[in-house]
């Protein structure tokens, strides 16, 4: 087993796309040395991107944040501005395992372990947030919903990456809130995850939402028709009961030991509707 | 292919050591190194037994590379007493018995020592949380919860 840790994009992209057999990224490494562990996957090559300063930065870019991909739980939760803007995405970055494992842990590895469940990536596609990858045909970008197919099935191809992530310039009166219903305190994986972004105007209508859904398909969802169900609303009880309805109906999810399809669809309506509201008594105070 | 060779930083000490790609910091520090203070539990990144601090960050040593760790700075459970002084959080667990068995104890005084670094006057909810990834099967935690307030208490006084 080849282990590599290049300090530039293209040096990553060279070694991926050179790769004979099985090559894996590594960031935080807390999948990937599971996996290796359990014998669920025995790369020939592990390409280490966290020398790679892009990866590796937080930094303001055209009014919004970039994030490299290699970025730590920790790191997010240290970072108070990015917080602020975005107090969402933050904290379901940072429900991801324990202390140990933020003080590790990443965005980048958070979606392309390709989990269903992932607790940052609800959160990313409730954001509007678009990832930056680089590949042996230079850079390209793609919103953080387009990156996962299905359980361990992503759309990137040979000798691509992800680098960063972009979470895009916002209005003033904007916010976003995750929330996830696991059956202990801390320390589970998602049995329902819900992320909502929205922006609310002077006279308290929301004039942009998005909202996104973890657990309940085979791929995190962007649920639009939960968006519009409270655009142009004040989110007011019938706005609230349309929102759940809505991210009810987009719900696909497996039967399973942790939650049956039941369980999940109806969950999922509630914290929808208690992430939106969290989200606007973020906003109306950002 | 051949082993890596690594020049790092050890409680202070530079060491080098081979490591194959696949072995784990954890596996380096207790077979390599012979520094067996921290332990395997889970070797998942469930249970906090190999807690150490890597670059002055709380992290699970089994979910790291020896090969990862070229040139950075590792502080374990062995270098937490200064010479025969146990640290205040290794005498309170001591006196106040916040151990069984044993075999967590030293990721629980890592992690523990950690967050009062960072947080001198915690209260029971933020050490709970900040332990929640470390796993005692014995003590049922009280103990151990106890032993790390009182032991921040003692230390905000001097």
């Amino acid at each position: 087993m080849r282990y590599e840790a290049p300090g530039s994009l293209e040096g990553a992209v060279a070694l991926l796309a050179g790769a004979t057999g099985d090559a894996r990224v590594l960031a935080g490494g807390t999948d990937l040395l599971v996996q290796m562990r359990a014998d669920i996957v025995d790369p020939e090559l592990i390409v280490d991107i966290k020398k790679i300063p892009e990866t590796r930065a937080i930094t303001e870019e055209k009014g919004g944040w970039r994030v490299g991909a290699a970025v730590t739980g920790a790191e997010l939760k240290e970072h108070a501005r990015l917080r602020k803007a975005w107090p969402g995405v933050v904290e379901a970055a940072n429900l991801i395992g324990s202390t140990q494992v933020q003080g590790r842990a990443t965005l980048g590895g958070n979606l392309c372990n390709g989990s269903p469940a992932a607790d940052s990536v609800p959160a990313l596609i409730a954001a509007g947030a678009v990832t930056t990858m680089a590949g042996p045909q230079g850079t390209r970008d793609l919103p953080v919903e387009d990156v996962m197919l299905g359980p361990r099935k992503l759309a990137l191809r040979k000798g691509e990456f992800i680098v960063s992530f972009l979470l895009p310039p916002r209005p003033k009166g904007s916010s976003d809130a995750y929330l996830r219903f696991i059956p202990r305190t801390e320390m589970d994986i998602a049995v329902v995850g819900a992320g909502v972004s929205l922006t609310v105007d002077g006279g308290g209508t929301i004039t942009a939402a998005r909202v996104g859904l973890g657990a309940v398909a085979a791929r995190v969802l962007l649920v639009a028709e939960a968006a519009q169900a409270i655009i142009g609303s004040r989110l007011d009880e019938a706005a609230q009961e349309r929102l759940s309805a809505a991210a009810r109906a987009a719900c696909r999810p497996i039967d399973d030991k942790r939650g049956t399809t039941e369980f999940r669809i109806d969950v999922a309506g509630v914290l929808t509707r208690r992430a939106a509201l969290i989200a606007l008594d973020r906003a109306r105070t950002s | 292919m051949a082993k890596h060779h690594i020049e790092a930083t050890v409680n202070g000490d530079a060491v080098e050591f081979l490591c194959e790609t696949e072995e784990t910091l954890l596996d380096v520090l207790r077979d390599t190194l012979h520094l067996t203070g921290s332990k395997e539990g889970c070797a998942s990144g469930d249970c906090g037994a190999c807690s150490v601090m890597l670059n002055g960050r709380l992290v699970c040593s089994c979910l790291v590379l020896g090969c990862e760790v070229g040139g950075q700075k590792i502080e374990t459970i062995e270098g937490m007493a200064a010479g025969e002084t146990l640290h205040p959080l290794q005498q309170q667990f001591l006196k106040s018995a916040a151990l069984q068995c044993g075999i967590c104890t030293p990721g629980f005084l890592v992690a523990s020592k950690a967050l009062l670094e960072r947080t001198p006057d915690p209260t029971e909810t933020e050490v709970r949380y900040w332990l929640a990834g470390n796993l005692c099967r014995c003590t049922g935690y009280d103990k151990i919860v106890s032993a790390v307030m009182d032991t921040a208490a003692a230390m905000r006084k001097g």
